[in-house]
């Protein structure tokens, strides 16, 4: 651990350069969306006979967009960024010229990557406390769900960058075809059960929607124990394998 | 410790699927020697220099490097060794400067201690002034000479150089190579690969020749200069088609006759003697040079090649 501590220091000696304007879009996005969203959208959806969740639209949609914003942050993270360390601007190469190995370079990466949603989360989940869409003293361990899910993408998405990704367009078919329609259609916005058979099954398979359905249980305080550790060691499922297949890519990609 | 090799390898062989890259080499470097692989494109040196860096195993034979076996110790092996890759692996977002502390960083060294090695390796690379400047603008030769400087931070047993001066302009090149050659006086121990014969010449004290991933050749410049070619070259151009080789052939004085596209090469030891003699017999050329044996001469020699294509 501590030479993938030394990786995970050039990541955030990097970030240095760049957080202010990382932390000031943290904290617009989430405003917009609730305003548009929660306020605008809100006010006909609280209309209507049948609310989401039965709670305001506001209420629903919040823990909704904070998991997708994680999930949408680590995707960032571990789709370019490592492609670049292989390959243009090759710090991966750098590094294995050093004591570091292809552990250390791949724990440290994915370390900052859950750093950068440990931090864009919790700004998100302060701006949506200042919403008042914080309903239970259990919201808090929203962030920590977050981060959770985060490791499940980013992992994931390594594996993906690792063992597919060679000019960087093989990224438009991961967020055309996997992390947009996740966004939209994992009950971010509304329940899945609205989805037609099979699309709703296909939806609670997602990695999203049970990080959306564990945010939305901790910030209304309304879920049970049973159902959010069936939440939690399912995103754990998707860390561990992601983990196991990015590190073998890695090792595959760089050991030449 | 003290005699016992830097590095000391063994039947050495790198293959890539089908390609074998190196193919069973032999050699050892010593410490406190510049030790060069010559060699033209694809002959096998980045090959074996990653194999000796302990970023790429070899499919077979043996390799000691610091008296160290890189399968099994590798991270212990590059924690001495310093690395100068073919193509620089700087982070151009991060300052000069930057780039030294993270990358001593990676060695486990302390950031106070850091500061001061990186003020004196940029001092010492000729970079101070652009310390706090992001690496993005800096031209070819100061980007080579800061991963030289990087490349010193964790004071390396033995510096591991892949072509350092492969791209740069001829005065680049020249303060690259003065940095070297004032390593290399303080004893540092080097080895490089480089296709340019008068960068193997000024350089090491020892090189091997390699071609087509084997060993064609070892030892000093002069001496792989006198045992593959003769003192002296002449060469000649012509405008017009150029004679046949045999009526070159002067009073038992030529040694061997060398037909390249541009130009013939005429070794002997009395090159003057044979431009002369080549004049009284009225032979009309362009332009007729007379200079000394080069490596590439004996690269020629030795593989019918030149080096540079």
């Amino acid at each position: 651990m501590e030479l993938a501590a030394r990786s995970y220091e050039f990541w955030l000696v990097r970030y240095r350069r760049v957080w202010r304007g990382s932390v000031a879009t943290s904290v617009v996005n989430p405003v917009f969306y609730l305003a548009a969203l929660g306020i605008g959208l809100g006010t006909l959806v609280n209309h209507s006979a049948s609310r989401p969740g039965h709670v305001s639209y506001v209420d629903f949609v919040a823990p909704g967009l904070l998991a997708a914003a994680a999930m949408q942050t680590a995707a960032g993270e571990a789709s370019f960024p490592i492609l670049a360390a292989i390959k243009w601007t090759r710090q991966y190469q750098a590094m294995l010229a050093t004591p570091l190995g292809i552990r250390d370079i791949f724990l440290g990466h994915q370390l900052f990557i859950v750093t950068r949603v440990l931090i864009s989360s919790a700004i998100y989940l302060a701006v949506i406390a200042a919403f008042g869409t914080i309903h239970s003293p259990l919201g808090v361990l929203a962030l920590p769900a977050c981060v959770l899910l985060g490791a499940a993408f980013g992992t994931a998405i390594a594996a993906y960058t690792t063992g597919v990704a060679h000019e960087g367009n093989e990224f438009n078919a991961l967020f055309r075809f996997g992390i947009v329609p996740m966004f939209l259609f994992s009950g971010t916005f509304f329940p899945v059960s609205r989805l037609p058979v099979p699309l709703d099954w296909i939806a609670l398979a997602t990695p999203l929607w049970h990080g959306v359905a564990l945010c939305r249980d901790l910030t209304l305080g309304r879920g049970t124990l049973l159902a959010d550790l069936g939440h939690a060691g399912y995103l754990t499922v998707w860390t561990l394998v992601g983990g196991a297949l990015a590190y073998r890519f890695y090792r595959r990609r760089l050991v030449k | 410790m003290a005699g016992s090799p830097l590095v000391h390898a063994r039947g050495l062989v790198k293959e890539f699927g089908r390609l074998v890259a190196v193919d069973g080499i032999d050699f050892d470097v010593q410490r406190g020697e510049a030790f060069g692989f010559l060699g033209p494109n694809g002959a096998g040196k980045t090959s074996t220099m990653r194999i000796v860096g302990c970023i790429s195993p070899p499919t077979a034979g043996t390799l000691r490097v610091l008296d160290l076996d890189p399968v099994a110790d590798g991270a212990r092996i590059r924690a001495k060794l310093g690395v100068v890759p073919q193509q620089d692996t700087l982070d151009s977002e991060l300052t000069v400067r930057e780039n030294i502390l993270i990358y001593g960083r990676y060695f486990g060294l302390a950031r106070a201690d850091l500061r001061e090695k990186a003020a004196q390796l940029l001092d010492f690379v000729q970079l101070s002034e652009r310390a706090d400047d992001p690496v993005e603008p800096l031209s070819g030769g100061m980007k080579r000479r800061l991963t030289i400087a990087r490349s010193l931070v964790n004071d390396p047993q033995v510096l591991l150089l892949d072509e350092p001066t492969t791209g740069l302009d001829p005065q680049a090149r020249h303060l690259v190579w003065d940095r070297l050659f004032r390593l290399k006086q303080q004893g540092a121990s080097l080895i490089l690969t480089t296709h340019y014969m008068d960068e193997a010449e000024q350089l090491c004290d020892r090189l091997v020749v390699m071609d087509n991933g084997k060993i064609v050749a070892e030892g000093s410049p002069l001496e792989l200069i006198r045992r593959y070619s003769t003192r002296e070259v002449v060469e000649l151009r012509f405008a017009d088609r150029p004679p046949e080789p045999a009526e070159l052939r002067v009073d038992g004085l030529v040694d061997r006759i060398e037909s390249l596209p541009d130009r013939i090469l005429i070794y002997t030891e009395d090159g003057d003697h044979v431009a002369t003699a080549l004049h009284e017999r009225g032979l009309e050329t362009s332009s007729v040079l007379v200079r000394r044996s080069t490596l590439e001469d004996v690269f020629l020699h030795l593989t019918g090649r030149s080096l540079v294509d």
